[in-house]
């Protein structure tokens, strides 16, 4: 069986087969928005240097990137490239919170009642775990 | 706009084998395909006839809107790799000059990169050359000769895996810069994969399925776990090959899971795989052709 690399490459950088890739080079993009990591008002990677990077074809990274200024958390300026739009960190965490409940919570009840865990039981495990797990510096901006 | 490549009922007959079998495809301007299937499915054979090689037993066949079989004008707007490529009986860099004679947006620079890239010696005899330097030899050609139609046919014969990936991380570099029609046949599926924009797979002589890669990714998931536990999650989902091991049993559902879906398979105790386009194409050769193409619509 040969090697396959440029899966292997995709795998290290975190993508997935299961999802369209423009889909999820626009939830890295988002990402690191949220984290802050790219800045509002900096300039995002361009098509062609996401395809390099990720090595996926131009014209997906091109969808992924578009499906983001069509969010309006992008905005583009002639001749230069996308650029991070003013408010897109506080949209994004917004709806981060949104999802919250959906994404951790309810999993989170179904197994407990799987296990037999009631409510309070739940309360009071979370209580202690993060008392044990120290907590990152939230990301915090207030919504 | 003429579309570079536009294939209808194509037909190519040997005795008694039928190669292609009423053949139609077009393709656009500036996008990368990848043409799939099984050794023998006809992927060489509507390559050849594209380059001019070959002559239809039926149907029409226009590249750039025209016949391409001796036609120049045509034939210099592309090139065409072949596995197995044989060169005449001279240096690396006398089949380079040749090349950048007959292409007219030749880039010596780029073909000087590659060789580099490569460590082919430009010196060498060709017929000194190892298989995969061969290979190596035609990737260079192909990339450089820039033409409007770029056609790779399994290039990478004798090629190691590092060798491979220069060829894909050039090829969209150039691809990026000088956007141009590619087509690329390959067995190699999962490692061209995230190169392609389009895919099309071959059973047969015959167009199993054309589809936008990016839509392919999702659209069958292997559901595995006990048997009484895949059967309820998979009761309504139209599925795939089904197999059994003792207690266990795994089956493909066709068609995009949602998050409930998730859930429910989770609360089953199922494992969910995404199937990769490879394996998806292995899986598409044995469907009737219109199963994935009504589930990913």
């Amino acid at each position: 069986m040969l090697l396959k690399e440029a899966g292997l490459v995709r795998e290290m950088a975190g993508l997935d087969e299961g999802t369209p890739l423009f889909a999820q080079i626009a939830e890295r993009l988002a990402e690191e928005i949220a984290d802050g990591g790219l800045a509002e008002g900096e300039r995002v990677p361009s098509m062609n240097e996401l395809a390099a990077f990720y090595r996926i074809n131009p014209a997906t990274a091109a969808k992924g990137i578009n499906l983001l200024a069509d969010d309006g958390l992008l905005e583009k300026r002639r001749g230069i490239g996308m650029f991070v739009a003013s408010g897109a960190r506080r949209r994004l965490l917004a709806q981060r919170r949104e999802r919250f409940a959906a994404q951790y919570v309810e999993p989170l009840i179904t197994e407990a009642a799987r296990l037999g865990i009631d409510t309070d039981e739940l309360v009071t495990l979370v209580r202690e775990s993060s008392q044990a797990i120290p907590v990152p510096a939230p990301g915090g901006v207030t919504v | 706009m003429t579309p570079p490549i536009s294939v209808t009922g194509l037909t190519r007959r040997y005795r008694d084998h039928l190669a292609l079998d009423q053949v139609s495809l077009e393709v656009e301007a500036g996008s990368i395909v990848g043409l799939l299937g099984r050794n023998g499915a006809g992927k060489t054979t509507l390559l050849r006839i594209l380059a001019g090689q070959e002559f239809p037993s039926a149907g029409s066949v226009l590249v750039h809107g025209e016949p391409p079989v001796e036609n120049e004008a045509v034939l210099r707007r592309m090139v065409f790799v072949r596995e197995d490529q044989i060169y005449p009986d001279v240096r690396v860099r006398h089949v380079l000059r040749a090349a950048s004679w007959f292409y007219p947006h030749w880039s010596a620079e780029l073909a000087d990169a590659l060789l580099a890239d490569f460590d082919l010696p430009p010196n060498r005899a060709v017929k000194k050359l190892s298989r995969g330097m061969r290979s190596a030899l035609g990737i260079v050609i192909g990339l450089a000769a820039r033409a409007e139609v770029t056609m790779f046919d399994e290039p990478y014969a004798g090629l190691d895996a590092v060798a491979r990936q220069i060829f894909y991380d050039r090829l969209l570099a150039d691809y990026a810069e000088h956007p141009r029609t590619i087509l690329l046949s390959t067995h190699l599926i999962d490692e061209a994969a995230g190169l392609l924009e389009r895919v099309v797979v071959i059973d047969r002589g015959r167009i199993v399925l054309t589809a936008d890669a990016d839509d392919l990714r999702g659209v069958a998931t292997a559901v595995s776990g006990p048997v009484l536990a895949v059967d309820e999650f998979t009761a309504g989902h139209a599925v795939w090959g089904r197999r059994r091991l003792a207690g266990q049993a795994s089956v493909v559902v066709v068609g995009p899971l949602d998050q409930a879906d998730q859930l429910r398979a989770s609360s089953l105790h199922l494992d969910l795989a995404p199937l990769s386009l490879q394996q998806l194409v292995v899986q598409a050769a044995g469907q009737p052709a219109d199963t994935l193409e009504r589930t990913s619509a």
